[in-house]
């Protein structure tokens, strides 16, 4: 299987998509003569005309609104929000319109509407350009939320959101457009609400979704070290959640830590713990921990803004607290 | 603004928007620091001192620099992202500038904000905002609050022409216009938002033509021309204060470089910068000056020396301060309101 990169394997599924269909077009800030702002569209513009890939003016409300319009007269709209943080402009939009039109047209209407976007921290971007609102948007019931931690996520879950027949906010990590990992040239799919088992263990699980994925997963190398074997769980879709896959981990491992870039107070994270505690409260050994963003608009300074994310180190920490207990 | 030195020509000047020799010069040695200062940053980044975001001023310095010499010095500045001009021309410390892109603890913001977000309240430099057109309802608002309390204040709101098919772009226009806020909007447009050109974004390219259908004074200038920037600042910024509501002006003008450091411009020709180039507004002034001889060959080249010592002592004052505390990751998030993690503050 070649090695593609995260922002190769979004620019596969959507070519696929424009390629096989007619419907599908993409609009957004900069997707066409700049070349995307993370270089996702670029050379799209002339591969595919002006009519399939429109720059739009700064003006993500609108964009986003006449997205909705256009999947409601029948086509397969992708926005391209440029990242999460100006996704706010447009949640209007999202929440009173996308989310709500099919349930409130009592089915009459459908948005198969992708809406991407980048999210996360970690590039110093400062207190308005690092938000992690996934769980705003996995808050709000008719929307799906997809979050891919690796290039083939990021192919297979683009490609199902694409062919979903409802609006997929769909959150990329500014921080993986370069990561690299094993792509299957032909398409394929992914599906929603289904979790990967990125590494099996037997002492705790570690969950974790887009960044954090990666985090999780070189903190579990650590533990192996000190002989906790630590399970690694990537979410891929936030909405739907795969909660089957979560508590089948936890009731093998009888611990688990949350990792998040978002704030703790009121973050995904708090829903996992609140998941697992009803649906597995016995098989628990230990309380269900978050290691997530701390409660701060992000600064600039780039140590600050390291101490503000959550880190290695810091899950590792946690993992040793709740599995000291069980030697103790 | 920045010091100068004597130029000996002390009468008034002709065409030179009713200032005297030295406040050409002055001007002038604004628009040099600016970028001197800008080109400094580029090369900070260059070396991995700067990290994030960094939108240089280069080409627009003398939008910034006559706009702001016609304000008084207690007037708000409320600016976007692109805001080192701003902040240099209403006088901000270039040290602590220059700290605040390194992340620095002696940064105007202490290092929280970046090249982005710079901030010096004792400056009425009331900020550089991330979010396009978001900070245009804030200068609204301070408009407001300065009409509120009676006093002839007013507040000054750059934009660049991305903003302006924001719906915040039309919510402040409006309100501003309706309540008659002292409020003076100055959009730079410089024909691009990120690599997109005007014309293909926007219905009807001018841009004071939108702030007219709102029933507001405004205008055209040019922003290559620092005394034109001048001049139609001061005529309108008296009209502001007079009460007679708010103004826009438009200055027309080009950015040199990338919009960020990471812009590979695949969007515009070499010889349309080129040609904008020629237009470069420290170099129209200087022949200017030069050839009404208000300046000397020599004065100019002190000058430049002057603005070479400012860039680098704000860079060596930039490299030698130390990083914020990470203790201090937690604070301000509430007035006075302590942490868990660092108990009460004083
Ligand atoms: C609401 C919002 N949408 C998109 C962006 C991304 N963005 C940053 S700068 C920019 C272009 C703005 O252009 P303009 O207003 O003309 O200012 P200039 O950069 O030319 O000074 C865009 C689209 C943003 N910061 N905020
Ligand atoms: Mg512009």
């Amino acid at each position: 299987m070649p090695e593609i990169t995260y922002r190769e394997a979004l620019r596969q599924a959507m070519r696929y998509q424009l390629r096989n269909d007619e419907r599908v077009f993409l609009m957004g800030e900069d997707i066409g003569a700049y070349g995307g702002s993370y270089a996702v569209t670029k050379g799209f513009m002339d591969e595919f005309g002006e009519r399939r890939v429109k720059d739009t003016p700064i003006a993500e409300s609108v964009v986003v609104g006449a997205g909705i319009g256009a999947a409601m007269a029948g086509l397969r709209p992708m926005v391209e929000l440029m990242t999460i943080n100006f996704s706010l402009l447009a949640i209007d939009q999202i929440v009173n319109n996308a989310s709500k039109l099919h349930y409130m047209s009592n089915g009459q209407i459908r948005v198969p509407l992708v809406i991407r976007m980048a999210g996360g921290a970690g590039s110093q971007l400062g207190a308005q350009h690092s938000h992690s609102l996934e769980g705003w948007y996995a808050h709000v019931p008719g929307l799906k939320v997809v979050v891919p931690a690796t290039p083939y996520d990021a192919k297979g879950l683009l490609t199902t959101a694409f062919e979903d027949e409802n609006p997929v906010i769909f959150i990329e990590h500014t921080a993986l457009y370069a990561s690299k990992g094993e792509v299957p040239e032909e398409i394929y799919r992914l599906p929603f609400g289904r979790a990967e088992v990125m590494r099996p263990g037997a002492d705790l699980t570690l969950i974790g979704y887009s960044g954090s994925v990666h985090q999780a997963r070189r903190a579990a190398q650590q533990l192996a070290a000190q002989d906790i074997d630590a399970e690694v769980l990537n979410l891929r879709t936030l909405r739907p959640l795969d909660v089957d896959g979560i508590i089948a981990s936890v009731r093998k491992t009888h611990r688990a830590i949350v990792i998040e870039d978002d704030w703790k107070f009121g973050g995904f994270g708090g829903e996992i713990v609140a998941l697992i505690q009803e649906l597995a409260f016995d098989d628990l050994d230990a309380p269900v921990l978050r290691c997530s963003g701390a409660d701060v608009p992000m600064p600039y300074a780039g140590a600050l803004e390291q101490a503000a994310l959550p880190q290695e180190a810091g899950i590792v920490a946690l993992a040793l607290r709740l599995c000291e207990g069980e030697a103790a | 603004m920045g010091q100068h030195g004597k130029t000996g020509t002390l009468t008034r000047h002709d065409g030179g928007a009713g200032m005297t020799g030295d406040e050409l010069v002055a001007l002038l040695h604004t628009m040099m620091e600016i970028r001197r200062f800008e080109e400094k940053a580029a090369e900070m980044y260059a070396r991995g001192k700067i990290h994030g975001f960094l939108h240089l001023y280069i080409g627009q310095e003398a939008v910034a620099t006559g706009a702001i010499a016609a304000l008084r010095p207690d007037d708000y500045i409320v600016s976007h992202y692109r805001e080192h001009g701003h902040a240099l021309a209403r006088g901000v410390d270039p040290k602590r500038v220059m700290a605040e892109l390194f992340g620095k603890e002696t940064g105007v913001t202490g290092g929280r904000g970046g090249s982005m977000h710079l901030f010096d309240v004792s400056k009425s430099f009331l900020g550089g905002y991330a979010i396009v057109a978001g900070h245009m309802p804030l200068a609204c608002g301070l408009g407001l609050a300065e009409q509120y309390k009676g006093s002839d204040r007013i507040a000054v709101n750059f934009l660049g022409d991305g903003a302006v098919n924001e719906g915040e772009f039309h919510e402040a226009l409006n309100l501003a216009a309706v309540w008659k806020l002292p409020v003076l909007f100055i959009c730079e447009n410089n024909f691009y938002g990120m690599g997109t050109a005007v014309q293909r974004v926007s219905a009807l390219v001018e841009v004071y033509k939108r702030a007219e259908a709102y029933g507001m004074h405004a205008e055209q200038a040019d922003g290559m021309d620092v005394l034109a920037m001048y001049e139609a600042t001061a005529r309108l910024a008296k009209r502001v204060r007079a009460g007679e509501g708010p103004a826009f002006l438009e200055a027309i003008c080009y950015r040199f470089r990338g919009h960020s450091m990471a812009d590979p411009e695949f969007y515009r020709t070499k010889g349309e910068v080129d040609r904008w180039r020629t237009l470069d507004p420290i170099a129209s002034l200087k022949r200017r000056l030069l050839a009404d001889g208000v300046l000397t060959e020599e004065r100019v080249a002190d000058m430049q020396a002057e603005v070479d010592d400012i860039a680098r002592e704000a860079a060596e004052f930039a490299e030698q301060s130390p990083p914020p505390p990470t203790e201090s990751l937690t604070r301000d998030v509430y007035v006075d309101a302590p942490s868990a993690e660092e108990g009460s503050r004083a």
